[in-house]
């Protein structure tokens, strides 16, 4: 069993004009020490995704249904008291900006010590060394001073290495990491990058790893999620998914990045852009952008535009797409009948 | 700054654009009583500034896609709101196809401005929400035209929005109903209105989608080629640098390190800092990143360091690093490298 399981999710919001569906049968695992990415553009419902493993949804927004079941708990339906102890704790969330996450008006080490005091039975003393001792672990220089600055008295870099060491604190099983370096310059991401991945690996802590960057996505995980419109449309080990992609929304990403075109050539671009969620077209969502809805021979597949598709398994990663079900059936086929 | 640096070999053509030693720094301190401080029994006056350029020498050629590529901080906004003359330098020159533009009143740079004109990163932001798509585009035509008739500007416009691939029904629209990419592409056609030869592009695809930056940048490079655009490119995506531009400039602290050809400087970085950049790429292909890490953080633009601006960070400084500011020097392989650990031959 996988420490975290997500199963059929169904999230929406509650809008005057009726419900709109931010995530539509999201399922995915996680196991423990594991690397997750989540990949898609704004609005696909990464976000969503990660937040509501936590219940951190805002209103008007609801979990309407699924599964989310931590280390063989339910945490959907789960009382605010015992989600608290999961909070923080258990699973901890590392944020996008780092001057939002951090409370202006206390000093690093008051934030810590206040995190540790309320899931452990502590001296404020043990707090602040055991605090002290991860600010260390993040490699922040001179550790101790840092406990009684403010947090506008540090750079974006050395904040975002604080809240790695707040969500480090109380040896989390999980950290969800929502766009960690997006807000940060190249050089220092990719220290807090290099450095979020030593810690992980050191303390066998499972990241899920939000981002719509697939560079980060490819140094850093070992399995990835592409998400479009509310639902994941590809998942498997990240290696294969970047090296082969089966979903045409998933090459299309890749094969519009820079580094996949000779430099001053024209970018193989995805026309159009993503719906919006209470304007969903018919079938598959991607299908008004997807270049493989005409088959070679002129022919529309009307499964696209008819019809949502389910997952088909390619190798060790899984697609929703009709094309792809299409290839791996007619390639099964002949195969079935030189066997028989 | 060196000779070496300004003056362009002989075999060029004199560039559309050129700045000379350019600064610009940004008042702290407030106005006159602020500034007073009350210090050893005495008032006196203390004034603080944002050192945001520090002497910037740049050549851009006719036709070339020049990339400003740096952290946030280093000056590369500031550098391409000077040029457009959004903000007025505090020194250097600016020239613009061999006469100087920065000491000219607004009225005598207006004939310039219908030449060079600018794309803004955030499409949210540059477009007027009360006004149409149409108005929009009609108003930089009609300030810089105004003898056209009404027949004309329309045709002007209804030709411009269809080379950027905007639908004519988009005209009695406003900003708000667009999607970041839609705007973005109405921002450029503004831009293109008035058939300018140089345009300044101040990270216009940062604020987008991965897909929708594609496209984009598919239309600017269009737009370059079928109208020999030069372009003045800010951005911080080292990825979209090595597909877009001709030459980059690398800047730090408000000086430029490097200016290279991109192939070269993405081949043979030379400066450390440049090397430093380039290594935290992330790319697609190798599973563990390997970059190299840099001491500390980019210092203050208040508090400049002597010497060498990235001598605090450079794994290469010595103590001429520390006292003397290096200028940039030509290399071998056609760059300018601003670094004494490269001229000395000490970094390869």
């Amino acid at each position: 069993m996988s420490l975290l399981e997500v199963n059929n999710l169904d999230v929406r919001f509650a809008l005057r004009r009726g419900d709109v569906q931010a995530l539509r049968d999201v399922c995915f695992r996680l196991d423990r020490g594991e690397r997750l990415g989540i990949v898609g553009e704004s609005g696909a419902g990464k976000s969503v995704a990660a937040f509501s493993l936590l219940n951190l949804i805002a209103k008007p927004g609801y979990i309407a249904g699924g599964s989310i079941r931590f280390d063989g708990q339910e945490l959907i339906g789960l009382g605010d008291r015992a989600l608290r102890r999961i909070r923080g704790h258990r699973i901890s969330m590392i944020f996008q900006d780092p001057m939002m996450t951090l409370n202006p008006v206390l000093t690093i080490g008051e934030q810590m010590v206040e995190c540790l005091r309320a899931h452990r039975r502590i001296s404020t003393r043990d707090a602040r060394a055991i605090s002290l001792r991860k600010l260390e672990q993040v490699q922040i220089p001179s550790p101790e001073a840092r406990l009684d600055q403010y947090p506008h008295e540090l750079s974006g870099g050395m904040r975002q290495r604080v809240i790695i060491a707040i969500a480090l604190l109380l040896d989390p099983d999980i950290i969800i990491a929502d766009e960690p370096t997006t807000a940060l310059d190249v050089t220092i991401q990719a220290e807090i990058m290099a450095l979020l991945l030593e810690l992980c690996e050191e303390h066998n802590v499972g990241l899920v790893l939000i981002t719509h960057d697939l560079g980060v996505v490819s140094q850093v995980t070992q399995r990835m999620l592409v998400m479009y419109a509310g639902r994941v449309i590809e998942q498997g080990p990240t290696r294969e998914i970047i090296n082969d992609p089966q979903h045409p929304y998933t090459q299309g990403l890749i094969n519009a990045l820079p580094q996949m075109a000779t430099p001053g050539s024209r970018l193989n671009q995805i026309p159009g852009s993503m719906p919006s969620l209470n304007n969903l077209s018919s079938g598959c969502a991607f299908h008004p952008r997807c270049g493989f809805v005409t088959r070679p021979d002129d022919s529309t597949r009307q499964a696209c535009v008819d019809q949502e598709p389910g997952f088909v398994t390619s190798g060790n990663c899984q697609a929703a797409c009709h094309m792809v079900a299409e290839m791996i059936e007619r390639e099964r086929l002949p195969a079935e009948e030189q066997d028989s | 700054m060196s000779a070496t640096a300004t003056s362009p070999a002989p075999e060029q053509a004199s560039p559309l654009l050129s700045l000379r030693g350019l600064e610009k720094r940004f008042s702290l301190s407030g106005d006159f009583l602020e500034q007073l401080k009350f210090k050893g029994g005495k008032l006196v006056r203390e004034q603080q500034y944002v050192h945001a350029i520090n002497g910037v020498d740049l050549d851009i050629q006719r036709g070339e896609a020049l990339c400003v590529v740096g952290e946030s901080g280093c000056g590369k906004s500031t550098v391409a709101r000077t040029v457009m003359g959004l903000i007025t330098p505090s020194g250097g020159e600016i020239h613009y196809d061999g006469e100087r533009i920065d000491d000219r009143s607004t009225r005598a740079l207006l004939p310039y401005r219908r030449r060079m004109q600018m794309i803004f990163q955030n499409p949210y932001a540059s477009l007027n929400p009360r006004m149409t798509i149409q108005q929009t585009l009609e108003e930089p035509i009609r300030l810089h035209h105004p003898d056209w008739t009404p027949q004309r500007v329309e045709e002007q416009v209804a030709e411009v929005m269809a080379s950027v691939g905007i639908a004519p029904d988009w005209g009695g629209r406003y900003g708000h109903e667009f999607s970041g990419g839609q705007r973005q592409r109405i921002a450029i056609a503004r831009a293109l209105a008035v058939d300018p030869e140089f345009i300044v592009a101040d990270e216009p695809i940062s604020a987008l989608d991965v897909s929708i930056q594609a496209q984009v940048l598919n239309l600017l490079m269009e737009a370059q080629r079928e109208r020999n655009l030069t372009y003045l490119f800010i951005t911080h995506d080292l990825a979209v640098v090595e597909h877009f531009g001709t030459r980059v400039a690398v800047m730090y602290l408000g000086r430029v390190c490097e200016v290279a050809p991109t192939a070269t400087l993405f081949a043979t970085p030379r400066h450390p800092y440049t090397q430093a950049l380039m290594s935290a790429i992330p790319r697609l292909e190798d599973e563990r990143p390997q970059h190299l890490r840099l001491q500390g953080e980019v210092p203050t633009p208040v508090h400049l360091p002597s010497g060498c601006v990235f001598h605090g960070r450079c794994p290469h400084a010595d103590a001429r690093c520390r006292r003397e500011v290096p200028s940039l020097i030509a290399t071998d392989e056609g760059g300018q490298v601003a670094c004494h650990g490269v001229e000395e031959g000490r970094i390869g």
